[in-house]
């Protein structure tokens, strides 16, 4: 570590400067698949942020026992245990939510903003300050997910928070199942299609280009994907130096 | 015989795992700029989805079924597939080194690939929800699941050649330009909708 930084810094660099989806462009899958309604994006949120904060706290713990040499393993199985307890929490608690992520949930385990915050920064941290890059990254996320669910759900579906009832039933109140705003406004019907995979991609795309804009006016570079001190896999991969980093040049070059 | 075909054309054109399920964005976005290096990696994908499918399913029905440990599914499905990737590549390397010099370079990055857990998880799914989905069917399931990417890589290392000839505006440059490209040859996939069925019954 070059610097001491201190918690806040770490909590906050996940929210906008290190934004884990729209900054360092991981965990794409889960971005473009869970972001079809907005109560589906923050269950997937909540759920990622909860196994980010437990694995990297446990990773950070065990950073002096594990041998760098197995490391990626250890840390796969410290992920996939505590996906195993949130999926099976949510199947107990909440079987609709569990039911609309589907594969998504245990698939929490392959994504890339999991091994890579571990591999990034857990594994060489202090536990504080890696439960607070945790925290931050899986608000970051949940954050960036949100604001494409909006998007997607308000002219895909014409609703907003449609199905909240059984988020909410968690806390007792069944009442308020979201608000439909298409069906005030006579003669204009949804966009089906920002609710199916097309949608999904092109949302992505035009948030990408503001996030890419707004960061351009700071003075950042692009985001961009294969840029490999973010990949979790760089340490194993034998593509260093070579195609992919090569890609990721040219990248910049352009 | 019929049965297997629907499923396998269901896997590749209307379930296309990339552009339909959201499998395996990563390397969907990242190795498609150049043919050769998106049908490698493709090829590596078809390998190992075969291969995870042939290991994992008798591991799901006849150790984790019997014995109530279908909660370990996750944990035990990507310790399988990160031990068998290894283990392929050390057989490549040693006895057939042309294939591992085709795929090896591939091979670590799909460890953590989302589409060949989510296709050994889907078919395990599938197959507890349908008693007539056995090993046959989840093999074709995955080998079409391996044959969907390939197309969905090879089209779109098709289409970003022709991006980067084009004058495309300064915001969209890079990733957003890929996005929204990508999404175009998901809807040319979205005409596939139905045509199974149609054709199957």
């Amino acid at each position: 570590m070059a610097e001491r930084k201190s918690l806040g810094q770490e909590f906050s660099k996940g929210l906008l400067k290190e934004n884990p989806v729209l900054r360092l462009v991981l965990g794409t899958c889960p971005t473009l698949a869970t972001s079809t309604s907005m109560v589906n994006a923050i269950g997937m949120g909540i759920s990622v942020t909860l196994v980010l904060l437990c694995s990297n706290i446990v990773i950070s713990l065990l950073r002096k026992v594990i041998p760098s040499k197995v490391r990626i393993p250890a840390y796969i199985v410290i992920i996939a245990s505590f996906v195993t307890i949130i999926q099976l929490l949510i199947k107990a608690f909440v079987p609709a939510l569990d039911e609309a992520l589907g594969v998504f949930l245990p698939l929490i385990v392959v994504n890339c903003i999991l091994l890579g915050r571990a591999e990034a920064f857990a594994g060489k941290h202090k536990v504080l300050a890696s439960a607070a890059d945790g925290l931050g990254m899986g608000i970051g996320f949940t954050a960036a997910v949100f604001c494409m669910a909006t998007i997607r759900e308000f002219f895909g579906s014409g609703t907003l928070f449609r199905g909240a009832d059984s988020l909410l039933g968690l806390f007792g109140v069944t009442s308020f199942t979201g608000i439909d705003v298409f069906s005030h406004i006579p003669g204009i019907e949804p966009i089906l299609i920002f609710v199916l995979a097309p949608g999904g991609f092109f949302t992505f795309g035009l948030l990408m280009a503001c996030a890419n804009r707004i960061a351009e006016r700071k003075g950042k570079p692009k985001a961009q994907l294969n840029s490999c001190e973010n990949c979790p896999m760089a340490a194993a991969c034998t593509m260093r130096g070579g195609a992919c980093e090569t890609d990721a040049k040219e990248a910049v070059n352009a | 015989m019929k049965v297997y075909l629907a499923i396998l054309l269901t896997a590749i054109l209307t379930e296309n795992f990339v552009l339909a399920k959201f499998l395996g964005i990563c390397p969907f976005l990242g190795v498609s700029k150049k043919l050769n290096t998106a049908v490698g990696m493709s090829a590596a994908v078809i390998f190992v989805m075969a291969m995870a499918t042939a290991v994992t399913f008798p591991i799901n029905k006849f150790l984790l079924l019997p014995h109530d440990l279908a909660y370990l599914q996750t944990i035990v499905f990507i310790l399988v597939i990160a031990a068998l990737v290894q283990l392929v590549e050390i057989v490549l390397k040693r006895y057939i080194p042309a294939l591992y010099q085709a795929l090896g370079i591939y091979l670590p990055l799909i460890t953590t690939n989302c589409a060949v857990l989510g296709v050994v998880l889907l078919n395990v799914e599938k197959a507890a929800a349908d008693t007539s989905f056995g090993f046959a069917a989840s093999m074709f399931n995955s080998v079409g699941a391996g044959l969907g990417f390939m197309l969905a890589m090879v089209m779109f290392s098709g289409v970003r050649s022709k991006i980067e000839q084009a004058d495309i505006p300064k915001f969209m440059q890079g990733l957003p330009i890929t996005l929204v490209a990508a999404s175009l040859v998901s809807v040319s996939f979205l005409g596939f909708g139905g045509v199974i069925e149609h054709i199957f019954g």
